[in-house]
């Protein structure tokens, strides 16, 4: 069998595409929801800055033109977080440093007033600061009150690590999940390619009908071509056989004149030469008319072998009528046919077809038995019905048993001329139309046997 | 002759530095190779059994005690951080402040519930109320007050006996006494009224809870507010005339608090004896304990005991404190 060129795999080429497709994604998917918690806990921790900054200035008040703020206990308790982060903060007066720490510096917002937040280094940890200011008006003044507060971002960066590791674990799942589901669509899809391959593997060499079993969209065209090569086969194929048989039909006819006419001859020449010439021409043509014979045997059981109608028969008796048909044209070879085995064995199938199969093997026992020696025929019912034709000739070359079994198929037989191939293929066909096969040995005292299991 | 100079220099700093001290104290000096300098509010005979414990298990670490007040502390700490391995101290609110400003070195190696440290840095490791102490002798007749409700209804009532008489920090010089006073003022007015009374009763300002329980001891004073609870119990237990009454309307509980200098010589030795401390005040050994040890959460102590959290800083605002004190002043000091 010749192999084709392979180039690639198309379910690898699948699973790559989709796996790909799946780390894009979970890459995708991590990043973004990284990205939204970042921002998320940025704002929560804004928010509480500005809370806690805006309480602080709601603090500050004129009191007898002196500007007093009196810092609220629960400005610097709502900064408690999990992480214990480090608060600091710093009170000016017009710019002027009040209370706090000294190293904080105000950012002015100029155009709305609204607090500005920004993220900046501090004591060698990263903070995040908020400024923010408040107008106090006295009596004869006005005064502004800056505060500076800036926290660092322990628990923020916990809380970070925390939703980034569960979203790496998200992702990978996710991508777990996908490559899953590649997988498992890739297979199904191929699946499908793989199951109409078995399916033209598992048909029988003389199966060339079209596919009927639905197929996915995708493949249809590729079924109907199968099925219009495989209907321009089997066309071919059968007007081929049709040819043949019809050219067996045509010479037989005529070949039998020929023989009937080459036996008048003989009687009448007596010059010893010629009766040998005369003789020789004889047997040629029997040979003739035997292949003729079997090319339309063989024609015949491929039609029965296709429509196949098992009936109830007895293989002893269908073999013993076979035995005495053929004694005339044994013993005028020199040869005797004994009948062995089982007195009964059963069987369910098509007598016509077995008998032809049995008459083609005893034909080539004879043809290679030599004079003088006799053919056992054994019909046995254990371990199954099987029909045994042993002869006392030269039996198979032993390099020949391997392939004489392979050389049975349709098409190898066609290198094949006249000859037990022929005679062998159809027993074949007759033990694989039965679901049977066919066994060929050679006997330890010489000589060949041929099984036909049924 | 520059030998003696440098020796007369070395001398006259120790002779310095010895002076400066409440009290010095070394430990397991002979046989150490390295030696923690402890700076600490905790009077020695209060410290010494834990420190003697320490050195039993670790031979190779002597350990030198300071001992001074809580605000002196703060101060030295600020000032030379590279000459103190460990701070230990009464005062909270202090020592919050300096871990919040990076004084203490983070210890990875300590397991403690997130209540009682702050930032794996600070260790909280006693639990200890401030207390109202009495001597007895001034209420033969009056049933002793409760709370600080009765008590200003006790001092009201009897002005004659408790003129001079009544005793409290000078919160102007201790921070522990800063740091009750700010709790009480956050929690009740009735703080205020009391110092009121006490300010028209000519109050006594003492600046540590030692010197104010000699005079309850000998009757100098016949009351003293916010007391520090454990140093009560170690004279109330020899002298049966003190009463401490933890006051019933809301206790204020401070936590005493130690870590590790950031700037410390010996950080591997310092971060051993933190981890002995926090283990030896967390698993009492029967009676071995000289200072309270931590109480838990759920022990009914959790309301009242001041939380480790930045809002400690909040009084300790430069503006806050002027506010506060000229506001304590006013009440207390009315002469």
């Amino acid at each position: 069998m010749h192999s084709p060129a392979v180039s690639g795999s198309l379910r690898n080429r699948l699973v790559l595409t989709l796996i790909g497709g799946a780390v894009v994604l979970a890459l995708l998917f991590f990043f973004a929801v990284r990205n939204f918690a970042v921002q998320v806990a940025q704002q929560g921790q804004d928010n509480i800055l500005e809370a806690s900054v805006t309480s602080m200035l709601d603090a500050a008040a004129i009191r007898g033109g002196e500007v007093e703020l009196d810092l609220p206990y629960s400005a610097f308790s709502m900064l408690s977080t999990p992480a214990d982060d480090r608060v600091f903060y710093a009170i000016l007066r017009d710019g002027e440093f009040q209370s706090g720490y000294e190293d904080l510096t105000f950012t002015e917002s100029l155009p709305d007033k609204r607090p500005t937040f920004e993220s900046s280094q501090l004591r060698g940890e990263a903070v995040r600061q908020i400024s923010a200011s408040r107008t106090l008006v006295g009596a004869d003044k006005r005064t502004e009150i800056q505060i500076v507060l800036a926290q660092t971002q322990d628990a923020l960066s916990e809380t970070l690590d925390r939703i980034s590791r569960n979203a790496a674990l998200l992702g990978v799942g996710f991508f777990a999940l996908a490559a899953v589901l590649s997988f498992w669509a890739s297979s199904a899809t191929i699946g499908q390619l793989g199951r109409l391959a078995t399916s033209v593997t598992r048909r029988g060499p003389q199966d060339l009908s079209p596919f009927k079993q639905p197929v996915p969209q995708e493949m249809a065209p590729l079924v109907t071509s199968l099925n219009s090569l495989m209907g321009r086969l089997d066309h071919s194929l059968s007007q081929s056989e049709d040819f043949i048989a019809e050219a067996a039909h045509r010479v037989r006819t005529p070949l039998a004149t020929v023989r009937s006419y080459a036996e008048a001859t003989l009687q009448r020449v007596d010059k010893e030469e010629n009766r040998e010439a005369m003789r020789s021409m004889v047997k040629a043509i029997d040979e003739s008319s035997r292949a003729a014979g079997q090319l339309l045997d063989h024609a015949m059981i491929t039609f029965r072998a296709d429509h196949l109608v098992p009936e109830a028969i007895d293989l002893v008796d269908l073999v013993h009528d076979l035995v005495l048909r053929l004694t005339p044209v044994a013993e005028m070879k020199d040869l005797s046919l004994s009948l062995q085995g089982d007195p009964s064995v059963p069987y369910s199938g098509d007598p016509i077809l077995i008998q032809n199969a049995v008459r083609n093997l005893i034909d080539n026992a004879m043809k290679y038995g030599p004079a003088e020696s006799s053919i056992e025929i054994t019909v046995s019912a254990l371990p199954g019905p099987r029909i045994t034709i042993c002869d006392h000739g030269p039996g198979f070359l032993s390099h020949e048993i391997e392939t004489l079994t392979t050389r049975f198929q349709r098409g190898a037989n066609s290198k094949d001329t006249i000859g037990s191939g022929l005679g062998l293929t159809i027993a074949q066909d007759v033990a694989t139309a039965h679901g049977g096969r066919i066994d060929l040995s050679n006997q330890p005292k010489g000589g060949a046997c041929v099984t036909l299991s049924l | 002759m520059r030998y003696l100079i440098a020796l007369v220099l070395v001398f006259l700093c120790r002779a310095g530095w010895a002076q400066d001290w409440e009290d010095r104290q070394v430990f397991n000096q002979a046989s150490a190779s390295t030696t923690l300098r402890i700076i600490s509010s905790t009077d020695t005979s209060l410290f010494s059994p834990l420190i003697e414990a320490f050195v039993a298990a670790n031979p190779d670490v002597a350990i030198e005690y300071l001992v001074t007040g809580t605000a002196d502390i703060d101060r030295r700490v600020r000032k030379m951080p590279e000459a103190f391995d460990i701070a230990v101290s009464s005062a909270m609110d202090l020592q919050l402040k300096l871990t919040n400003d990076g004084f203490a070195l983070a210890l990875e190696n300590v397991s403690h519930p997130a209540w009682a440290q702050w930032r794996q840095s600070l260790f909280a490791f006693t639990s200890e109320p401030a207390a109202i102490v009495i001597n007895r002798t001034f209420f033969d007749e009056q049933p002793i007050p409760q709370s600080r409700q009765e008590l200003i209804e006790a001092l009201r009532a009897r002005p004659e006996i408790f003129r001079n008489r009544v005793g409290t920090y000078d919160v102007r010089q201790s921070g522990l006494g800063y740091l009750f006073a700010t709790q009480d003022a956050r929690a009740s007015e009735t703080f205020w009224r009391l110092m009121e009374v006490m300010g028209s009763l000519d109050v006594r300002l003492y600046c540590c809870s030692g010197e104010m329980i000699d005079d309850l001891t000998d009757g100098t004073i016949a009351v003293a507010y916010n007391v520090l609870g454990s140093y009560a119990q170690a004279r109330a237990e020899s002298q049966d005339i003190l009463e401490i009454v933890l006051p019933a309307d809301f206790p204020t509980t401070m936590m005493r608090t130690a870590f590790v200098s950031r700037a410390s010589p010996e950080p591997e030795a310092s971060e051993r004896f933190i981890r002995h401390l926090v283990a030896y005040q967390s698993s009492p050994i029967d009676g071995a304990q000289s200072l309270p040890p931590l109480q838990g959460k759920g022990q009914g102590a959790e309301h009242a005991t001041i939380a480790l959290e930045p809002a400690l800083m909040t009084f300790l605002d430069t503006l806050k404190r002027t506010n506060f004190l000229s506001e304590w002043e006013n009440a207390l000091i009315q002469n």
